[in-house]
């Protein structure tokens, strides 16, 4: 199934849980879903006979632009062979996701990485701890506007 | 006799009998630099080159160079890998619990100077010897097998000029 099929489809279950849909972009089409409504529309992917995403690629973080972040989904189907991307654009205000790792368990350590590098919080995430960092380390290094600091622990971190 | 051509000048060889003649310090010397244990501890892909040195192609064993799982029992580590600074502060704990006269060699860019990472690896420590002295530095990326070799030796000449009577500075 195409994702215009798939944007139809969520559109009459979910209404305004759907964003905009892309499909004039240089990379796979994508569509927009809100914050909140993540988890039940990933639920409906995985559950949902002619869909059955039963397989959770990827998930990133990305600092989306200057006011926002942005979780990207890559979705894939074992069962009909088809793919999809969907993200979820948040404010830097307040970035916080519901999670999606009761959906797939893939998305447990990936939603820890994005928590670690970019900063968002995944809501409803089991031990939502940073994964590679060390623990008390401060900020999150993949954020535009991110200063890497001058020592950590009496290292110098600079060349 | 192969113990006696690796003792080399300073031992006395007596025609008849079972006697050989030879200073402390060349006998303990041979006997540590025939015997460098090192810790059982890989990094990234230096790590890998380093195991490739260690089975049976270029054979580490043969330079009595074997992995030991404690710190306790070492004499040299191997830096083999990109150290980040999670890393370092376990390395630098690592190092303080191995028992002196002790040894480091630093294996390839990375934990030479930071690597590919000098300039964007926020969380890469810009070489090991930032925190932990380091005796031989083998460049490369990563070295291969014959230079991770080349560094072992170049430690084992370090070690052959040292004096474990005279105290040292």
């Amino acid at each position: 199934m195409e994702t215009n099929e798939v944007y139809e489809k969520l559109k009459r279950v979910f209404e305004d849980g759907i964003g905009e849909i892309k499909t004039d972009v240089p990379v796979y089409p994508f569509f927009f879903v809100s914050a909140d409504k993540i988890n039940a529309v990933s639920l409906f992917l995985r559950d949902e006979e002619s869909l059955q995403f039963d397989n959770l690629s990827c998930l990133s973080g990305m600092d989306y632009d200057k006011d926002n972040l942005a979780v990207v989904y890559h979705l894939y189907s074992y069962v009909h062979h088809h793919k999809l991307v969907v993200k979820v654009v948040i404010p830097k205000s307040n970035p916080v996701v519901k999670t999606v790792s009761d959906v797939w368990a893939a998305a447990d350590w990936h939603e820890r990485e994005a928590y670690d590098l970019v900063g968002m919080t995944f809501e409803g995430h089991p031990d939502l701890r940073r994964i590679l960092l060390s623990e008390d380390w401060e900020g999150h290094p993949l954020r535009k506007d991110y200063k890497v600091p001058e020592f950590y622990k009496g290292m110098k971190v600079p060349y | 006799m192969g113990i006696l051509n690796k003792l080399d000048n300073r031992v006395e060889q007596f025609e008849s009998g079972n006697i050989i003649i030879t200073s402390a310090d060349k006998l303990l010397n041979w006997s540590r630099l025939s015997s460098m244990w090192q810790m059982f501890f890989g990094l990234a892909c230096c790590a890998i080159e380093m195991m490739a040195t260690s089975a049976s192609h270029y054979d580490l064993d043969r330079f009595g160079i074997i992995p030991r799982p404690s710190p306790r029992h070492v004499d040299i580590i191997l830096i083999s890998g990109t150290v980040t600074l999670k890393m370092a502060t376990r390395i630098k704990r690592l190092w303080d619990q191995m028992p002196e006269p002790k040894y480091c060699l630093s294996m390839g860019s990375c934990a030479n100077c930071g690597g590919p990472y000098w300039e964007h690896g926020y969380n890469v420590l810009k070489g090991v010897d930032r925190i932990i002295p380091v005796d031989v530095y083998v460049p490369g990326c990563p070295p291969r097998p014959e230079a991770l070799l080349e560094g072992l030796i170049k430690l084992q000449e370090r070690i052959r000029e040292q004096s474990l009577a005279k105290k040292q500075a």
